[in-house]
């Protein structure tokens, strides 16, 4: 429970610092971002809040599922133009994430051979998952 | 007339979660079903056969909603954990999600023009692979609809985290980094949702995606109404 304060109370002081500052970021991702600058600086044991954060995190999609429901609401809003909406939709989302992908992939290569000549230890371990036909998905 | 208990919290709460469970059964079978395609699908059947309104199931869906609040701070965790590995490929996630937030805004900006659509939906549209607060305001200083943004988010970001990691491996991107940011820049809470239960490392790097993606498109968003 103690784990569960603390998140609450970054979560607030999302909201105190986005009302003073003006900052263009949602409450809840000022508040991560404090977070995790407070576990970096140790003011924050990882121990007291792992518990909390896995529980909360394990379970994400189910606080997701009531905003996916309340998108029914505005159906009405697509109406004729369906078309637009979906093509739009789907053809932008698989250019981001190919864009992404492509150019993360290509760059965290070179910069990892620069740095000394070898593959970040997360590309080995996903690739020897990908070659299991696991595709990389190890939990 | 509907009963009286429908109104109540407790039905859109133990709707949601028995739903949720029922999902998670169904995925153990059939792994390619998205959880949370089949829980708000589920639901969304369920409250049109039996004539429920969306707002006496909203009551209780509110509830669960409110725990996105503690659950995004809560990806410091992950993040914090994963940091060590992340850091030397700084340059390369920087420049993957400004790389895929740009192209966010053109091509949904062109795509939805091609295919013919209001100046309305066009501007709603560009935003929409950051997470809905952020989508919701560019849009309305971009001169967009802020509903019609959310809708356009929430549905990014199901169909991000459905099709998203396959699309991903059959393009040649198989590794954690990778995926992660992308899916965090294209599909942010909902994609990250996925993956954290899938692999950690993953999950921290598109959480980390997540909070750049916003704080870039912001910027991109307030260069192109400055342009504009």
């Amino acid at each position: 429970m103690a784990g569960f304060a603390i998140l609450m109370t970054f979560l607030f002081a999302g909201y105190v610092i986005r009302e003073w500052t003006g900052v263009p970021l949602p409450a809840n991702v000022i508040g991560m971002v404090l977070f995790t600058a407070a576990l970096a600086l140790r003011l924050v044991k990882l121990e007291t809040v792992e518990k909390a954060a896995d529980l909360l995190l394990r379970h994400l999609m189910l606080f997701f599922a009531p905003v996916v429901v309340g998108v029914v609401s505005f159906f009405p809003l697509i109406g004729r133009e369906a078309a637009a909406f979906v093509g739009g939709l789907v053809i932008s989302a698989v250019a981001v994430l190919l864009v992404t992908g492509w150019t993360t992939k290509a760059l965290a290569r070179e910069s990892a051979a620069a740095s000394g000549g070898y593959p970040p230890p997360e590309a080995k371990n996903a690739e020897s998952a990908a070659e299991n036909g696991r595709g990389g998905m190890t939990v | 007339m509907l009963p009286g208990w429908v109104s109540e919290p407790v039905f859109g709460m133990a709707l949601t979660v028995i739903a949720y469970v029922a999902s998670l059964r169904v995925q153990r079978r059939y792994p390619w079903l998205h959880p949370l395609f089949v829980t708000s699908g589920g639901i969304i059947l369920l409250l049109v056969a039996l004539r429920i309104p969306y707002e006496a199931y909203a009551v209780g869906g509110k509830v669960l909603e409110f725990f996105l609040g503690p659950a995004t701070v809560a990806l410091g965790v992950p993040l914090y954990r994963q940091f060590r590995r992340m850091k030397r490929s700084m340059a390369a996630i920087l420049a993957g999600v400004t790389a895929g937030s740009a192209t966010g805004i053109v091509i949904a900006g062109l795509s939805a023009s091609l295919f013919g659509a209001s100046q309305e939906l066009v501007r709603s549209m560009m935003t929409k692979s950051v997470t809905t607060p952020i989508a919701l305001e560019l849009a309305r200083e971009l001169g967009g609809v802020p509903e019609l943004a959310a809708v356009l988010t929430v549905l990014t970001g199901l169909f991000g985290s459905m099709f998203g990691p396959a699309l991903l491996r059959r393009c040649g991107v198989r590794s954690d980094l990778p995926i992660g940011i992308a899916i965090g820049t294209a599909a942010h809470g909902i994609g990250t949702a996925r993956l954290l239960r899938e692999s950690e490392p993953q999950g921290a790097a598109s959480s980390l995606a997540m909070a750049l993606a916003g704080v870039i498109t912001s910027v991109l968003a307030a260069l192109l109404r400055n342009g504009l």
